[in-house]
């Protein structure tokens, strides 16, 4: 496996994960852009674009529903029909309030749990919440027949495994039957073992009787949707290991990306999971020339003059150092995840935004225009 | 009158210092470096990262000790650091605040505790900044444990959410232990003479967007902004707009490739931390040098702790 086509072939949810700052939105859009150049209908999912990305998109914001970027921007960057790119940002709270209109039976029921005040705390400014909706939008995008594929831009969580096990830790939390056991009066009754009462007691000693009260009418309004949880997250589950499935791990040569994303390969190992390879961005391309700096400036003196051919070649060895620790730093990492040929994008000078920037980007990963000894993988 | 230094004083003489940003911006680089300014300058320090992360120690030269997690452990001379394991810092809470040890095993080995400990929404954040916050006060016989803790906070969204988390359970709880404790965590971080808050960002349009919402969001959440904004990562400046244009018109070559490379990200960070700067207005920003050698060990600490430790 090489180029970005080869490792997608067949492959309908993209996952792209890793640390945060590695360029996993601009790689997302990438990937997407890549797909629809080969006739597909995709939607990119991202969390956080750049507001100029979103921009140069032809977009004027992102919100919670896919938008179809106007065609005739894409023709330039090589996409035509029946290629659609589509591009949404995922709005948390938004995500999450519809889903309990979809698993309310009535709007009584929906209306008492928007209201709750531990619901608000769970969708708004609690950290797991953005994971579970990603994965409950992936879930409805990926159900959507209008897309062939979607590319899934996961959350900048700092433990960037977080959204693999969200949908879990929702359902148990969702799914509060020893709660229930002391919140319910009905169920305080049945409490006969003594360890149970005295963790009640220390409980509510603990927690103020506020905190409590509130859990149990939030678990009462919600018993009815458990069952409706339990079943989606199920289904999420049973869509991240399709074999249209992939995971896409973006990382950077730096000693911390790199080490979540071993992490990360390791727990999708763990989950059974697919990796679908390698791909580490802002790389610094390294010049097999291997000249030192006096001669660089030598050599430039011509073109430049003196002062500036020293500035050059100055700028150049220190670049070269980048590079080297670069090409050191992705040998070790394409070795401990079993990738040996990792896609790589170079560290561009400016920030993506315009979509021949994009396609700049979508080159690189797919292997088209890399120019010879620019960018070298490590043997 | 410096509005900004009147009410801030120097950061280093803080209880706590929150770091937060981006995620990939060098909050942890940010973090240890005023930690060892602390050290050197005398005090009592210690780093605490939360979530079990151990990305401190390494950027610190010293070695990840697994063994240690959870416990606070000297990394250098008068530098500490703690890895807060919420599920640790459940059982250290439940031993503080129940009166008899035994009830406490029960609970921490109850399911039915745990569940809601793990469960309800917050409550991994409210332990671990009430780990964090309990150091400040820590003591060591009569002497206080700690000068100064520095809190290398998890990425913007997350990072606020520890930050919100006492609050929100001081208003959910109303009253008891956890409503008292809430309110007094929250107390010590709204009060800009005892904690600092440090936005850490690098120079590019993300990391600086999130560092201007972050500055808007601290007012909101905690009442107060952010002391300090530290721009990580500046390229030095090389080249002069008459040298831009003289490297445009130069031939291709690998070398005069890397200049432009340089040359043109140098402006888009500088363009990036006048945003930054702008935003923040009377807030002073700190920059911080790329380093183009090693990123970890305590040489290139020494460098980055010699500025943020200056700073003022």
């Amino acid at each position: 496996m090489s180029g970005l086509a080869d490792r997608l072939a067949g492959r309908r949810v993209i996952v792209c994960a890793g640390a945060g700052g590695v360029g996993k939105t601009t790689v997302s859009a990438a990937v997407a852009m890549s797909l629809a150049m080969r006739g597909l209908r995709v939607a990119v999912v991202t969390i956080d674009p750049a507001r100029r990305l979103a921009e140069s998109l032809g977009l004027v914001a992102l919100d919670n529903v896919p938008r179809r970027i106007d065609p005739a921007l894409l023709v330039p960057v090589g996409i035509e029909r029946p290629g659609e790119l589509w591009a949404m940002m995922l709005d948390a709270k938004r995500t999450f309030d519809e889903l309990i209109g979809q698993l309310s039976p009535d709007e009584r029921t929906r209306d008492a749990v928007l209201a709750n005040g531990i619901y608000e705390q769970l969708s708004g400014a609690v950290a797991g919440s953005q994971e579970y909706t990603a994965m409950a939008k992936l879930y409805e995008v990926a159900c959507d027949p209008r897309f062939d594929a979607i590319v899934l831009d996961t959350p900048p969580s700092r433990n960037a495994v977080d959204f693999l096990t969200a949908p879990d830790r929702l359902t148990s939390f969702l799914d509060g039957r020893a709660l229930n056991v002391f919140l319910a009066p009905a169920g305080l009754a049945r409490v006969t073992a003594i360890g149970a009462s005295v963790t009640f007691a220390g409980l509510r000693r603990l927690t103020g009787v506020g905190l409590l009260d509130d859990l149990a009418v939030f678990f009462r309004t919600l018993g009815g949707l458990t069952e409706g949880f339990r079943l989606r997250a199920a289904a999420v589950r049973d869509l991240l290991a399709a074999p249209a499935t992939t995971f896409l791990i973006v990382a950077s040569p730096e000693p911390g990306p790199s080490e979540e994303a071993v992490y990360f390969a390791g727990r999708l190992r763990a989950a059974g999971l697919p990796f679908g390879g390698l791909v580490v961005n802002r790389v610094h391309p390294l010049d097999p020339a291997e000249e030192d700096q006096a001669a660089t400036a030598k050599r430039l003196e011509g073109a430049l003059g003196p002062p500036l051919a020293r500035r050059v070649a100055r700028a150049h060895a220190e670049l070269q150092v980048l590079a080297r620790r670069d090409a050191a730093g992705i040998e070790r990492l394409a070795a401990r995840l079993g990738d040996p040929d990792p896609m790589l994008v170079q560290d561009l000078d400016s920030d993506v935004h315009d979509l021949s920037a994009l396609a700049a980007v979508e080159a690189q990963l797919s292997g088209t225009r890399r120019r010879p000894g620019a960018l070298r993988t490590p043997s | 009158m410096d509005y900004a230094r009147a009410r801030m004083g120097g950061l280093l003489d803080k209880r706590l210092v929150v770091v937060i940003g981006k995620g990939g911006v060098g909050k942890s680089t940010v973090a240890a470096a005023l930690g060892l300014a602390a050290a050197r300058s005398g005090r009592r320090a210690i780093v605490a990262e939360v979530a079990a992360r151990e990305d401190v120690p390494p950027i610190l030269g010293a070695a990840v000790d697994h063994d240690a997690a959870g416990a606070e452990r000297e990394l250098v001379p008068g530098l500490h650091h703690l890895s807060v394991d919420p599920d640790r810092a459940l059982g250290e809470y439940l031993h503080q605040h129940l009166p008899l040890g035994a009830l406490a095993s029960m609970m921490q080995h109850s399911d039915a505790f745990l569940l809601f400990a793990a469960a309800t929404p917050g409550m991994g954040e409210l332990l671990s900044i009430g780990r964090v916050w309990e150091l400040t006060r820590a003591r060591t016989g009569r002497r206080r444990r700690y000068d100064l803790v520095v809190l290398d906070a998890p990425a913007t969204a997350n990072g606020l959410a520890l930050l919100a988390a006492p609050r929100t359970f001081a208003a959910a709880a109303r009253v008891g232990p956890i409503a008292h404790q809430g309110g007094e965590i929250r107390a010590t971080l709204c009060d800009p003479a005892r904690t600092g808050v440090v936005v850490v960002a690098t120079p590019e349009e993300m990391p600086v967007s999130e560092a201007i919402g972050l500055q808007r969001d601290l007012r909101r959440e905690l009442g107060r902004p952010a002391d300090r904004a530290i721009m990580n990562a500046m390229l030095p400046q090389r080249f002069s707009a008459g040298d831009a244009a003289a490297l445009r018109g130069a031939p291709d070559d690998p070398a005069v490739a890397s200049a432009r490379w340089m040359q043109a990200r140098g402006r888009v960070q500088r363009a990036q931390r006048a945003r930054l700067r702008r935003a923040f207005g009377e807030v002073p920003c700190t920059s911080l040098p790329f380093l183009f050698g090693a990123r970890q060990g305590l040489e290139q600490m020494e460098r980055l702790a010699a500025i943020v430790g200056s700073a003022r």
